[in-house]
């Protein structure tokens, strides 16, 4: 594995992404989602900052984790389908160089656009407040980490699967991905049994993407526990390794044909 | 002399459909390529040419078999190093332009910026595309993409080419250079592979071809030993002469104004024909000894399948 390899295929990817309409489709639409927040904010008694925090920070991870899938789950796919890989792969890499160099083209992808996001969420905080909050950016690198995992899941899927059927699982991991933590409060009430086991076992195969939400504590202004941020890191770095672990798996042993 | 490729015994097959259904589409393939020969690969649309192809570039991988590539295993980065191949009916990210699309391959190989730059220039000279460098490919026509993939696959000055059907797509002139193309690539030391089902152009430029038909190669050598240098027959126009005083020496293929196409198989006669114009005050328009070309050994191969 060579990093420059990596590096080259990683930046020819990221081109490919920034010379495709829809990632600017999606991100006019982030923008007028966050400045739609504007408009809700004045309809809104009381803390009006709050609000623009609570959508704007929503907004990005929406937005972002739609740029992920729709870019990420056709990246493999098109490559295979579109014949374009013939010629990679008969050069002297190797495919793991070849999927992942595809995975960072488009996190760097993702991190360009994240921080246009940011830059127009940020402007309308400052417009509010007057002040920057520097917590906000801690909540905006949570939610890159959210979009480097579901940007693992959906290179995963597009290795063996249509575009459109990739977007819908990766959608799903991501819709899940968001709910998944209500089932710890249901093992709390379940009675210990079969039930419970098989409930906690679940909890513990499905992603819990609230891990990455630090919205409620970063708008209400509570303090952020190191512990946890470390904890939510971790998960984000070690579930993103394995998905991509099994992406190498099956990209490897894969005939093109 | 040096093997550059050795395939031996490659089996192939594919599970397709809902209920898994095998298809086996090379059936125990073996042969070998030869430093600095151009070698043909020759065969019917769906024989399996293509898919031997993508055994020895490691795009899939065969269910049993040995390749060995340029003196390594196929799949060993360091062979592919001294590799370049063109795919056939080429797809490229058409996002780049030519000179991105060079520059992206030349990256691959880890050529330092300078040697890129000047290579992209020349080969882009060489398969005359220079003036398109600075378009996007998908502006390109299926010709001018085929002859951008032909520098590309020169792009690491390889040892060893493989180019999958290179003439497809072009006009008759631009398959006359990307023939002298190949034939310049020989007269450099380098190894050409080439698969095409148009035989004037193997028959043109080969040394040396493989027929594969069905997942079987059936034939494979030097051409002169697989063509018979024999005349089959000998195809004479004479005018001034009566049809039916030569028909005892050749069929009359066709007979138009006055001029008679003859088909004469003995040699002999082709010499009492020539006696006959001359006594007759006759011309002689043409006089072609047709020996079995590779058309005719193809023919002859593919039709008990």
């Amino acid at each position: 594995m060579t990093i420059k390899i990596l590096k080259v295929i990683a930046l020819n990817t990221f081109k490919e992404a920034v010379r495709d309409r829809i990632l600017y489709l999606l991100l006019f639409f982030a923008a007028v989602s966050i400045l739609f927040a504007r408009v809700l904010a004045l309809l809104t008694v009381g803390d009006r900052a709050k609000i623009v925090k609570d959508v704007g920070l929503a907004s990005i991870s929406l937005f972002g984790a739609l740029m992920a899938i729709l870019i990420g789950t056709g990246l493999v796919y098109k490559e295979i389908e579109k014949r374009t890989i013939f010629t990679i792969i008969s050069k002297p890499i190797r495919r793991p160089e070849f999927l992942l160099g595809k995975f960072f083209g488009l996190v760097l992808t993702l991190f360009v656009m994240l921080l246009a996001m940011s830059l127009i969420f940020l402007a309308l905080v400052f417009v509010h407040t007057g002040t920057i909050e520097w917590t906000l950016l801690a909540a905006i690198l949570f939610i890159f980490l959210e979009l480097v995992l579901i940007t693992a899941v959906a290179i995963f899927f597009s290795c063996f699967s249509t575009p459109i059927l990739s977007s819908l699982f990766a959608l799903s991991f991501y819709f899940i991905g968001h709910f998944s933590w209500s089932l710890e409060t249901f093992i709390k009430k379940a009675r210990p049994g079969a039930t419970k086991v098989l409930l906690q076992v679940l909890y513990a195969v499905l992603p819990d993407l609230e891990n990455f939400n630090l919205k409620t504590e970063v708008v209400h202004g509570l303090p952020l526990s190191a512990a946890h941020l470390l904890y939510s890191a971790a998960y984000g770095i070690v579930y993103t390794a394995f998905i991509l672990a099994l992406a190498v798996l099956i990209f490897r042993r894969r005939d093109f044909v | 002399m040096k093997t550059v490729l050795a395939i031996e015994n490659v089996y192939k097959s594919f599970s397709t459909g809902f209920i898994p259904k095998k298809r086996e589409i090379l059936k125990g393939i073996s042969f070998s390529v030869a430093e600095g020969e151009i070698f043909g690969y020759l065969g019917p649309n769906g024989a399996g040419k293509t898919t031997t192809l993508k055994s020895v570039l490691g795009l899939i991988f065969p269910d049993e078999g040995r390749i060995e590539l340029l003196g390594r295993p196929h799949l060993d980065p360091r062979a592919k190093e001294r590799l370049g191949f063109l795919p056939e009916n080429p797809y490229f990210y058409d996002y780049l332009t030519a000179r991105e699309f060079l520059d992206f391959y030349g990256q691959l190989f880890g050529i330092a910026k300078s040697v890129r730059d000047e290579r992209t220039a020349r080969l882009l000279k060489v398969v005359g595309m220079d003036r398109s460098s600075g378009l996007q490919l998908r502006k390109f026509s299926r010709g001018m993409l085929q002859r951008v993939g032909l520098a590309q696959a020169l792009i690491n000055d390889p040892a060893f080419v493989i180019l999958d059907e290179p003439l497809g797509g072009l006009d008759p002139l631009g398959r006359k250079e990307i023939r002298d193309i190949i034939l310049n690539l020989r007269r450099e030391g380098k190894t050409v592979l080439f698969t095409s089902h148009i035989l004037q152009d193997i028959e043109m430029i080969c040394d040396r071809v493989a027929i594969i038909v069905g997942g079987r190669i059936l034939s494979q050598g030097k051409l002169t030993d697989l063509i018979s240098e024999k005349v089959l027959f000998t195809e004479v126009t004479v005018s001034g002469v009566e049809v039916h005083e030569l028909a005892a020496l050749g069929e009359s293929l066709t007979a138009q104004a006055d001029r008679v196409l003859l088909k004469v198989v003995e040699e002999d006669k082709v010499q009492d024909i020539l006696a006959l114009v001359q006594k007759k005050n006759g011309r002689v328009h043409s006089l072609i000894p047709r020996t079995q070309t590779l058309e005719d050994l193809f023919v002859d191969m593919v039709k008990p399948q």
